[in-house]
């Protein structure tokens, strides 16, 4: 490939931007209040597509609550009033983020459980390892033999 | 301690393995989203009647004093499934005298209008929900669904997909039949 034809392709990629769900008619005219909408789309889950939020959703049920929540919005909700609002009837599972409450303690602990054990784990086995090995320097004998060996060499030089 | 030691391993492939054992469930369906309304009353909603169809619409207040378990049915014309489980529904209040209310979600009016005449009405209510707001308020993701409100307005069970097939129908008219019983000892 020749260097205008890279050039050409890593234009042409350029040129890609991912697409949007949120459509023309459902943004608000107050960019504040859209920018609290968008970032509240990203933390409730879509329905029916489960692993997206509603934000890049293309669902109607995903629409239908995008536009719920910038009505909750312009209605003067704060954006924890709105996130109640939808899992009042959705439960804690439309958010990304779940709730800490004592059903969701495993959660949120177990990953933390696994590192302190992995971690003990490397510890103990460092530890043993430091202590098998003998310390570094030379013992007595050593000395004298060096010794020694040194006085030999200078002899004989 | 040592002893305990050597067996950690073991222990966490157990727990670890129990958990994919677990996963493997085929009863286990992960896309099942637990429903916030059982046992709490029904949702606030208020939908206007169908035009051109000889029922009333469907609101709240309708089934707070039902006195009776009532079937309430989201459906849509455009909703392939529900073609399917419009018969048994049909076939439900037939045989089993069940009370059935219908959600009209996110239909065009005159589609609706049309469905009901061919196929024909087994509803008591029909409530036009245009822009899926009472859907929101019931917690669908989806249509068809189907819930099951006891005699003072409390949902007692819901039943995401169309009620089709043996499976199906057996979990609704065991469901149905528990709140039936119930109803019949709390009165």
């Amino acid at each position: 490939m020749t260097m205008r034809s890279l050039a050409a392709y890593l234009f042409v990629l350029l040129l890609a931007f991912p697409a949007h769900a949120v459509e023309p008619d459902e943004i608000l005219d107050d960019p504040v209040l859209e920018a609290r909408a968008r970032d509240l789309s990203k933390q409730l889950r879509c329905v029916v597509c489960q692993n997206q939020d509603i934000d890049s959703s293309n669902a109607g049920v995903a629409r239908d609550l995008r536009i719920l929540v910038r009505e909750r919005l312009v209605s003067g909700d704060t954006d924890e009033q709105v996130l109640d609002f939808v899992v009042a009837r959705y439960g804690d599972y439309v958010l990304f983020r779940p709730p800490w409450k004592p059903t969701t303690y495993a959660l949120w602990i177990a990953p933390f459980l696994v590192l302190a054990i992995g971690g003990v784990a490397v510890g103990a086995v460092l530890m043993r390892a430091r202590s098998r090995s003998t310390p570094l320097g030379l013992s007595a004998q050593e000395e004298a033999e060096f010794a020694d060996l040194k006085r030999h060499l200078e002899q004989e030089r | 301690m040592k002893r305990l030691l050597v067996a950690l391993p073991l222990l966490i492939v157990l727990v670890i393995g129990g958990f994919l054992l677990w996963g493997l469930n085929p009863e286990r369906d992960p896309n099942e989203i637990p429903s916030v309304l059982i046992s709490q009353p029904a949702p606030e909603f208020d939908l206007p009647p169908l035009e051109g169809i000889d029922v009333p619409g469907l609101a709240r207040s309708d089934l707070m004093e039902t006195g009776e378990p009532v079937v309430i049915n989201v459906f849509a014309s455009w909703c392939v499934p529900c073609r399917a489980e419009h018969a048994e529904l049909t076939r439900m209040v037939r045989e089993d005298g069940v009370r059935l209310m219908g959600i009209n979600y996110k239909d065009k009016p005159k589609d609706a209008l049309r469905w009901l005449n061919n196929l024909g009405n087994p509803y008591e209510r029909v409530g036009t929900d245009l822009d899926g707001r009472a859907g929101i308020e019931w917690g669908i993701s989806g249509v068809p669904e189907t819930f099951i409100v006891d005699g003072s307005g409390t949902v007692l069970y819901r039943y995401v997909g169309p009620v089709v097939g043996d499976d199906a129908v057996r979990q609704f008219s065991t469901a149905l039949a528990q709140a039936r019983a119930n109803a019949g000892a709390g009165s």
